[in-house]
């Protein structure tokens, strides 16, 4: 377990060959319901996932099983090597759809501060433990600038634009310089150039850092050219592969059990369209 | 109430003799010593109150406080004792109840109905049946009676503000991130709803002694106001903790002064004061607000200093 | 029993307090149902203290102590609603209704100290005094309360709209911000009228327990509404006549028959549904 004191020294040592995450038989039932089965998946160090399915398939059940919210009903789950657990600091966390109402006066520093030592007890006075605090401030001012948020970080958090807190939200779950980083849908009600914007500093800091990353997405639009591979979950069951492999009409008909096809259009997009009515738009960009 | 039927001190405006003509009288140092205490608490436990939007909870457990106090005495039981119980026990109560704040809101005040129906049947139990022995009535519980606290009362006062103040600073952090980002801190291993009732217990301590001070229906204020101002002048959470605080002492100081020389009631004199202050502080960033845009209307191409107080149009 | 009914009903002082009684009920059943509905529970308890404010104010100026509440808590109404605006700025409705309410009572408490008056005087202003009410009392309620219940019932549907989804129904062109401000001015109408039944303290009790508990038993907001006003009605009723043959304060029996009934709704409920997911 990640000290404070070890964060903020260097880099902690990341064994390159062991899987960030690996599900083996996986299942998870709420309520009577299945929400999924037959769940296995492997994450390796450095890969960029994305997690796809439509409403209420359990993609953020997935999340919250691997953050160790939530036990599995049946399989294993091993992070780090270890048995899933909460209160992972090696885990940076976006969760959904979260914004802060207007009237929440404290600065958007002091958000992302709080991913670093909000977890710590005792008195929160600087001058009880003067390095310490320098370094915080410090690391917190790199990853805030690592975001481009330094132009409203000192701003109270509930008066800035949902694309200018989600960059500090980000800036929130790297700030512990996390072995991995796990977003659910964070480019939700977001425009467009936000999306791109937010996705590529992801991308770029995932590599800079070596950290896995798992990004729920309802449109991998943006994400298409980052991702390494896909998690498909529809109707209680998952499907594990690069975007070619799984976004195919074949293996979203298997999924869902019923007719889907996946079409292609002639600028290079995915149109997924199902028995459902769903119409999901894939968007290759070169 | 004010138990000066003496003539009034008079006020010298020399301020060091005035107050040391006040601190000759042992029940103002008492008060002082009290009210300094339960201040610095109120301040700490009142900025909490406002960031985690538990404003009617702190006042529907002053009310329960009332309830306890009258149902001790009524019970023959030490009024005190009466008062912690229940009013821990109602905080527990309500730091158990739904998460979202429309839901929580709604069963506090069906909870606290019912706890102030309760609290009308003591009251009338209490003069028909127990006489007003040692200067107890459902008055002083309602509405403090700081300059009648005896020293002994007074020193307890103090050890408890100070138990109380150093387990809420010690949890400081914890508190203010499961406060703030409850589902990132849940994921950080930062126990929220356990910490959701600790602070409820804490504030229910603080509720039940600073209605020895202030009263039932006033010792809101003093948890309420000055921690309202002082988010509005910084939002740096923990400078934000020590200006409340700051804050609550002046109002607590300048109230007792004035009550002393004026024999309004103390209880009276705080909360207006730091009522005044509330008022001053949002009337005079509204006008900074309007001048500024009315500033920037007449003047489009210069540029603002960054303030704040103009926000980028939300998504 | 029919001799204790005839009892209850014989004794002028009783019959005014049920008549009385029934319409506080009924107007307290039906704003209550919006009162929580717009989730208005602070505001609603922070507008009977702020009248008892208004009514110590008053009596210490000579003047009826029931204006003083009517005028208070309508300055209040208004406070609370231009306060409430403003979130973009950071204000917070919850503090500034707390703001009110704590100045308030110390202004009530202050007038008090002035005043000659009987403690008992506060007393009845805080917690009513139904057995008490005179035929004035009973003749002011009455023509206060009829046009406030036609207010609120004319309005109902636009209300119901603007309560439940402010962004669509103003595209809809309902006034949303003047609803919003006319509910608090009638709610601070029905708190002025009902502190002779209940008093300041407890008219909160009528409204908010009947209709929390309205919610519990049904999703369709007319029913809501329809049961919202008779339990009001039923614990009104209950609690008079369980004052009348005991000496203890009827306002205490209102308020926990209430309770007792919402408990049990509760209860009955988390038995009937297993432990639902949390979201």
């Amino acid at each position: 377990m990640k000290t404070l004191s070890s964060t903020l020294a260097q880099d902690s040592e990341r064994n390159p060959t062991e899987p960030v995450v690996s599900i083996v038989g996986g299942a998870v039932r709420l309520g009577g319901q299945t929400i999924w089965q037959d769940v296995n998946l492997e994450v390796q160090p450095g890969e960029f996932i994305a997690v796809l399915g439509p409403n209420g398939s359990g993609k953020s059940t997935l999340m919250k099983v691997i953050l160790g919210l939530l036990p599995l009903s049946a399989g294993a789950v091993t992070v780090f090597g270890q048995p899933a657990r909460g209160g992972n600091q090696d885990i940076g966390y976006v969760p959904q759809r979260r914004s802060f109402e207007a009237d929440v006066r404290i600065r958007g520093r002091d958000i992302v501060r709080l991913g670093l030592d909000g977890g710590r007890w005792g008195p929160p006075f600087p001058f009880l433990y003067p390095r310490e605090a320098k370094a915080i401030s410090q690391r917190v001012q790199r990853v805030i600038e690592s975001v481009d948020a330094v132009a409203y970080a000192d701003r109270p958090i509930g008066q800035i634009s949902g694309g200018q807190q989600q960059r500090l939200l980000v800036a929130q779950a790297l700030v512990t310089n996390p072995r991995m980083l796990i977003l659910d849908e964070p480019l939700d009600s977001l425009d467009l150039a936000n999306q791109q914007a937010i996705a590529w500093i992801i991308r770029r800091i995932a590599k800079e850092t070596g950290a896995a990353v798992l990004l729920v997405a309802h449109d991998v639009n943006p994400i298409m050219s980052s991702i390494d591979r896909v998690v498909y979950i529809a109707r209680g069951h998952v499907a594990v592969g690069v975007p070619t492999e799984v976004i195919t009409s074949e293996t979203l008909t298997k999924l869902y059990s019923s007719p889907v096809e996946v079409l292609r259009t002639c600028d290079g997009g995915l149109v997924v369209v199902g028995y459902t009515g769903e119409c999901v738009s894939y968007h290759e960009h070169h | 109430m004010t138990a000066l039927d003496i003539s009034f001190p008079r006020l010298t405006w020399n301020l060091w003799l005035d107050v040391v003509h006040m601190f000759q009288y042992d029940f103002m140092r008492n008060a002082f010593l009290a009210g300094t205490a339960l201040s610095v608490v109120a301040g700490l436990v009142g900025y909490f109150v406002i960031v985690r939007r538990q404003a009617f909870a702190g006042e529907a457990l002053s009310d329960v406080a009332f309830t306890g106090a009258m149902g001790g005495a009524v019970l023959g039981i030490n009024p005190l004792a009466g008062m912690i119980v229940l009013t821990i026990a109602g905080a527990l109560a309500m730091g158990s109840f739904a998460q979202r704040v429309s839901e929580r809101d709604l069963a506090i005040g069906t909870v606290l109905a019912w706890v102030l129906g309760l609290g009308v049947l003591f009251l009338t139990l209490f003069t028909a049946h127990v006489s007003g022995s040692s200067g107890f009535s459902g008055v002083t519980v309602l509405f403090g009676s700081i300059l009648s606290i005896s020293a002994h009362q007074a020193a307890v006062i103090v050890a408890v503000a100070g138990g109380i103040a150093l387990a809420l600073l010690l949890v400081a952090r914890p508190l203010l991130f499961a406060s703030v980002d409850p589902d990132v801190a849940a994921a950080r291993g930062v126990p929220v709803r356990l910490l959701g009732l600790f602070f409820m217990v804490l504030l229910a301590v603080t509720v039940a002694e600073a209605v020895q001070a202030v009263g039932a229906l006033l010792v809101f204020a003093l948890l309420l106001l000055p921690a309202a101002i002082a988010q509005r002048l910084t939002t740096r959470p923990y400078a934000a903790l020590g200006v409340a605080v700051v804050l609550a002492i002046t109002s607590t100081w300048f109230g007792l002064t004035i009550g002393f020389y004026s024999g309004l009631p103390s209880s009276v004199c705080i909360t207006l004061l730091a009522f005044v202050g509330y008022v001053g502080v949002i009337g005079s960033m509204a006008i900074r607000r309007r001048l500024a845009d009315v500033w920037s209307h007449d003047n489009p191409n210069s540029q603002l200093p960054a303030s704040g107080m103009h926000q980028e149009t939300r998504q | 029993m029919s001799a204790a009914l005839t009892g209850l009903f014989h004794y002028h002082f009783m019959q005014n307090a049920f008549i009385a009684g029934t319409i506080v009920a009924i107007l307290a059943g039906v704003v209550g149902y919006f009162m929580v509905l717009r989730s208005l529970s602070f505001a609603g308890h922070s507008l009977a203290n702020v009248g008892f404010a208004g009514a110590t104010g008053a009596s210490l100026l000579g003047v009826p102590p029931l204006l003083g509440l009517f005028v208070s808590a309508v300055l209040a109404a208004f406070g609370i609603y231009w306060l409430g605006l403003g979130a973009r700025y950071g204000r917070r409705s919850d503090v500034a209704t707390g703001a009110i309410f704590s100045a308030s009572l110390a202004l009530g408490f202050l007038f008090v100290h002035f005043s000659t008056a009987q403690a008992n005087n506060i007393y009845n202003v805080l917690f009513g005094n139904v057995l008490g009410i005179s035929d004035t009392s009973v003749l002011i309620t009455a023509i206060t309360a009829l046009p406030a219940l036609a207010l609120v019932l004319l309005s109902a549907r636009p209300l119901l709209f603007a309560s439940v989804d402010p962004a669509v129904a103003e595209a809809r062109g309902v006034p949303v911000g003047m609803l919003a401000l006319g509910f608090l001015l009638v709610l601070a109408l029905v708190v002025a009228v009902a502190v002779q039944v209940v008093g300041v303290l407890l008219i909160f009790a009528l409204l908010v327990t009947p209709a929390a508990t309205a919610r519990r038993l049904s999703t369709r907001p007319m029913i809501e509404l329809l049961i919202s006003v008779i339990l009001a009605l039923i614990f009104t009723w209950a609690g008079l006549a369980a004052g009348y043959f005991t000496p203890l304060p009827v306002s205490f029996f209102i308020t926990t028959f209430a309770f007792v009934f919402y408990t049990l709704v509760r209860l009955a409920n988390l038995l009937a549904r297993p432990a639902q997911l949390s979201s």
